[in-house]
C-alpha cells in the first residue's frame, strides 16, 4: 500500500470513529433531558398521590341544628368546636382561634356531616365521627413544603397553627396516607378537593368522539385516495393539501371550530362533542398519511393475486389489502389520537376552559379535559394547585404512555411476515 | 379497433404448411390481431397478432423488455390496472372481445386465471387461499363442496400430499416452490379455461421448477396454457408452440420444435443461440 493509500484510510476511519461519537453524544444529551424533564415532574408531582386526613368526632348539638331547614345550619362551626375541644383550646368572642383553626381542614367535613344528617336525621343529638382531608396548606406543611423557618409573615399559617397541627398528627387524629379523592373527585376551588376524574371522563369522552370521525374518515379518504383515485392533477393537489393541513398549528383548527361548528352549526360551547369534531380534524391528516404510507407498504403481488383470481378492486383492497395494512393504520390512529388527547390550544379556543366542578354529565354538556385542566391549575394562584399541575401531567403522561404502548403491541400481534 | 368481422390475416403465419405438430390440431383458443400497447407515450408492443391453441402450452420468449410480459397481462387485462397503460387492437377468446364494454374484468380474470413471477399466496391459511376464489365467484354452494373444490384443485396442483394434513398452515410458511403451486391450485380453483404464467419459475430453484414444469405438462390436458420464460431450455421442454418477441413485436411464432431447430427470422436464430439477448 502507498502511503498516500494508509493516510486516507487512516482518515477514512477518523471520520468514522468521529460520526460515531457524534451521534453517541446526541442520544446522550437527548436522553439526559428527557430524564430531568420526567425527574422533575415526578419530584414536583409525586407527593399529590398521598395526602393527609383528619378524623374527627363532632358532637351534632341539636341547638345549633334547625330540623326544619338542615341546609340552613352551620355545620362548620360545630366542626370548628369539635377541633377546639380536640386541641383543649377555647374560642374568643371575636372567634379569631375558630377562624384560625378552620383554616386547618377541609369545609368538607362540614358537608359530610350535613348529607349523614339528612340521610338519617336520628343522629341530631349524637357524636359522629366525620373523616376529611386537612387544609392543602396544612397537609403542605406536613410534606415539609411549608417551612417552619420560614418568617412567620410570609407563610399561610403561624406559630400557633402549626404547632396545632403538629398535636393533632401526634395524638392520631391526622393520618397520612393514598390520595384517593385526587382520583375520585372533579375540578373544586379548594385544592385539596380537586381531583383528576373529571377531566380524566372528559378526556375519554371527548377522544371517542375523535376516534369515531377521525378513524373511519381517515381510512376511507386513505383507501380512496391510494387505491381507487385516478393519478393526475387533481388527486395531486389533494395530496399537497393533505401534507399541508397536517403541518397547520392547532391553533388554527380551535379558530375553525369557533367559526364554524359554534358560530355557524351552534354546536356547544366547552363541550366534548365539539371539542372532539375539533381534534377530529385536525388527527385527519396524521390519520390519512399513516394509512396511506401503511396501504403503500403491502406489495403490489398480494392486489395482483387477488386481482389475478377475479376479486374486484374493492374486494381486493377490503379482503386483502388493508387487513394487510392493519397494523400501520392502528398505529398511526393511536399516535395521532395521542396526540389529540395531549392537545391544548384548540380547545381553548372553542370555550373548554370553563371551571367544571363534578364530572362531566353528557357530550354536549361542559366538560375538561386533562391537558386544558393543568393549564387550568397551573394559572391558579394556590401553591397547591401547582403540586396538582406536576400531578397532573404525570396522569397524561401515564395515558400517552399506554396508548403508544398499545400501539407497539397491537402492530407486534397483527403484524403477517411472508 | 378492429371487429371480428374484419379480422385481418396474421402478418407471421404461426403453423408452417410442412409441420405436423400436434398442438396444431386444436382450434384456436385465442385468437389476437394488431395489438399495440402504449404506457403513457411509450409504445410497448407493435402490432402484435398470433393465434394461441387451446389444451396446448404456449411459451412466450425473448430479451427483457421485449413485450412479452405485457403482451401476456393484456389477455386478463391485468394492464387495466396499470395508470397510463392503453391497449388497442382484437383479443378475443372463443370470438369474444376481452376488451368489449360489456366484458367484466373480474368475470374474464376468473376465466383466465394468473400466476406470477413471485409467488405470492394470500398472508392466510393453504386452505383460505385455493378456497378464496370460489368463494367470491359463488362456485360452492356448500361448506363440503368448497372443501372438495380446495381438495381437488391442490390435487390437481401436486400439492395435497404435501399439505393435506396441515391445510390451516399459513401459505406463506411453505416452500418457494410449494407456494408456486399453490398459487397454481388457486387459479385452478376457479374453473379457469387458460392459464396465464409469466416467468413462473424465475424464483425458484432447478428441482422445485422440475416439479413445476411436470405439473404444466399435466395441465395442459386441461387448460389452455400461456407462459412467458427467459429460459429457453424451460420454453423447448414445456412448450408445444413458441413465440419469439423482440423490441415490442412479435419477430415469429410457431410450433416450438420448429422454432428452435429451423427458425425462418435470422433474429431468432441471433437469440436462440445467444447472440442477442
Amino acid at each position: 500500500m502507498t502511503d498516500a493509500a494508509a493516510t486516507r484510510l487512516k482518515k477514512r476511519h477518523a471520520a468514522e470513529t468521529r460520526f460515531r461519537m457524534y451521534g453517541r453524544v446526541a442520544i446522550i444529551v437527548a436522553l439526559s433531558f428527557l430524564v430531568l424533564l420526567l425527574g422533575r415532574i415526578g419530584m414536583q408531582g409525586y407527593s399529590t398521590f398521598t395526602t393527609h386526613t383528619l378524623s374527627l368526632p363532632v358532637y351534632l348539638d341539636p341547638a345549633r341544628i334547625d330540623r326544619t331547614y338542615l341546609e340552613g345550619s352551620n355545620y362548620d362551626s360545630l366542626v370548628a368546636q369539635a377541633l377546639l375541644k380536640q386541641l383543649g383550646e377555647t374560642d374568643d368572642e371575636s372567634y379569631t382561634v375558630s377562624g384560625q383553626v378552620m383554616d386547618l381542614i377541609s369545609r368538607d367535613l362540614g358537608f359530610q356531616i350535613l348529607n349523614r344528617i339528612k340521610a338519617d336525621p336520628a343522629l341530631i343529638g349524637r357524636t359522629i365521627t366525620v373523616t376529611g382531608p386537612v387544609k392543602a396548606d396544612a397537609d403542605l406543611y406536613y410534606k415539609g413544603q411549608l417551612k417552619r423557618s420560614t418568617d412567620q409573615a410570609d407563610r399561610k399559617l403561624n406559630d400557633r397553627q402549626l404547632a396545632w397541627l403538629d398535636r393533632l398528627k401526634k395524638s392520631g387524629a391526622v393520618t397520612g396516607g393514598f390520595n384517593v379523592g385526587f382520583f375520585t373527585h372533579g375540578d373544586s376551588t379548594e385544592p385539596e378537593q380537586a381531583g383528576i376524574l373529571g377531566a380524566i371522563v372528559g378526556s375519554a369522552m371527548m377522544l371517542l368522539v375523535t376516534a369515531l370521525i377521525a378513524v373511519p374518515m381517515g381510512v376511507l379518504a386513505a383507501v380512496w385516495l391510494e387505491e381507487f383515485a385516478p393519478k393526475n392533477r387533481w388527486t395531486d393537489v389533494i395530496e399537497v393539501n393533505i401534507n399541508n393541513l397536517a403541518a397547520v398549528p392547532s391553533i388554527v383548527y380551535g379558530l375553525l371550530g369557533l367559526a364554524v361548528f359554534i358560530n355557524w352549526f351552534g354546536a356547544p360551547r366547552g363541550a366534548p362533542l365539539t371539542g372532539g369534531m375539533v381534534l377530529a380534524l385536525m388527527a385527519l391528516p396524521t390519520v390519512i398519511i399513516a394509512t396511506r404510507s401503511a396501504l403503500k407498504a403491502v406489495p403490489p403481488s398480494i392486489r395482483e393475486a387477488a386481482l389475478g383470481v377475479g376479486a374486484s378492486r374493492t374486494q381486493t383492497v377490503f379482503h386483502h389489502v388493508l387487513p394487510q395494512a392493519m397494523p400501520g393504520v392502528m398505529t398511526g390512529t393511536i399516535l395521532s389520537l395521542a396526540h389529540a388527547l395531549g392537545e391544548t390550544a384548540p380547545l381553548l379556543m372553542i370555550g373548554m376552559i370553563a371551571f367544571n366542578p363534578g364530572l362531566p354529565e353528557s357530550f354536549t354538556g361542559s366538560a375538561s379535559v386533562l391537558p386544558v385542566q393543568v393549564f387550568i391549575w397551573e394559572n391558579a394562584s394556590e401553591r397547591a394547585f401547582h403540586e396538582r399541575t406536576a400531578a397532573a401531567i404525570v396522569v397524561l403522561l401515564v395515558f400517552m404512555i399506554a396508548m403508544n404502548a398499545a400501539a407497539v403491541i397491537l402492530r407486534r400481534r397483527f403484524e403477517r411476515r411472508w | 379497433m378492429v371487429t371480428s368481422m374484419t379480422l385481418q390475416p396474421p402478418l407471421i403465419r404461426t403453423a408452417a404448411p410442412h409441420s405436423h405438430n400436434p398442438a396444431a390440431v386444436e382450434p384456436s383458443k385465442i385468437v389476437i390481431r394488431d395489438v399495440n400497447v402504449f404506457y403513457g407515450a411509450k409504445q410497448a408492443l407493435d402490432s402484435v397478432s398470433i393465434d394461441i391453441p387451446g389444451r396446448s402450452v404456449t411459451a412466450f420468449i425473448g430479451p427483457s423488455g421485449c413485450g412479452k410480459s405485457t403482451f401476456l397481462r393484456c389477455i386478463n387485462r391485468m394492464n387495466d390496472t396499470i395508470p397510463g397503460c392503453r391497449v388497442e387492437g382484437a383479443i378475443e377468446i372463443d370470438g369474444a372481445d376481452v376488451n368489449d364494454k360489456t366484458v367484466d374484468p373480474v368475470v374474464l380474470r376468473a376465466k383466465v386465471g394468473m400466476v406470477f413471477q413471485k409467488p405470492n399466496p394470500f398472508p392466510k391459511s393453504i386452505f383460505e387461499n385455493v378456497a378464496y376464489g370460489p368463494r367470491i365467484h359463488g362456485i360452492a354452494s356448500s361448506k363440503s363442496e368448497l372443501e372438495g373444490i380446495v381438495e381437488a384443485s391442490l390435487k390437481k396442483a401436486g400439492l395435497w400430499a404435501e399439505v393435506s394434513d396441515r391445510l390451516n398452515a399459513p401459505g406463506t410458511s411453505l416452500s418457494g416452490g410449494q407456494q408456486q403451486r399453490l398459487v397454481i391450485a388457486r387459479a385452478i380453483a376457479v374453473n379457469p379455461e387458460i392459464i396465464l404464467m409469466d416467468e413462473p419459475c424465475s424464483a425458484l430453484d432447478p428441482i422445485a421448477t422440475a416439479r413445476i414444469e411436470e405439473l404444466i405438462d399435466d395441465l395442459r390436458q386441461q387448460f389452455c396454457i400461456v407462459i412467458v420464460t427467459h429460459s429457453m431450455a424451460q420454453a423447448a421442454r414445456v412448450s408445444q408452440r413458441t413465440a419469439f418477441f423482440h423490441m415490442g413485436r412479435l419477430i415469429e411464432a410457431g410450433p416450438t420444435e420448429e422454432i428452435f431447430t429451423n427458425p425462418r427470422e435470422s433474429r431468432t436464430q441471433d437469440y436462440i443461440t445467444g447472440r442477442i439477448g
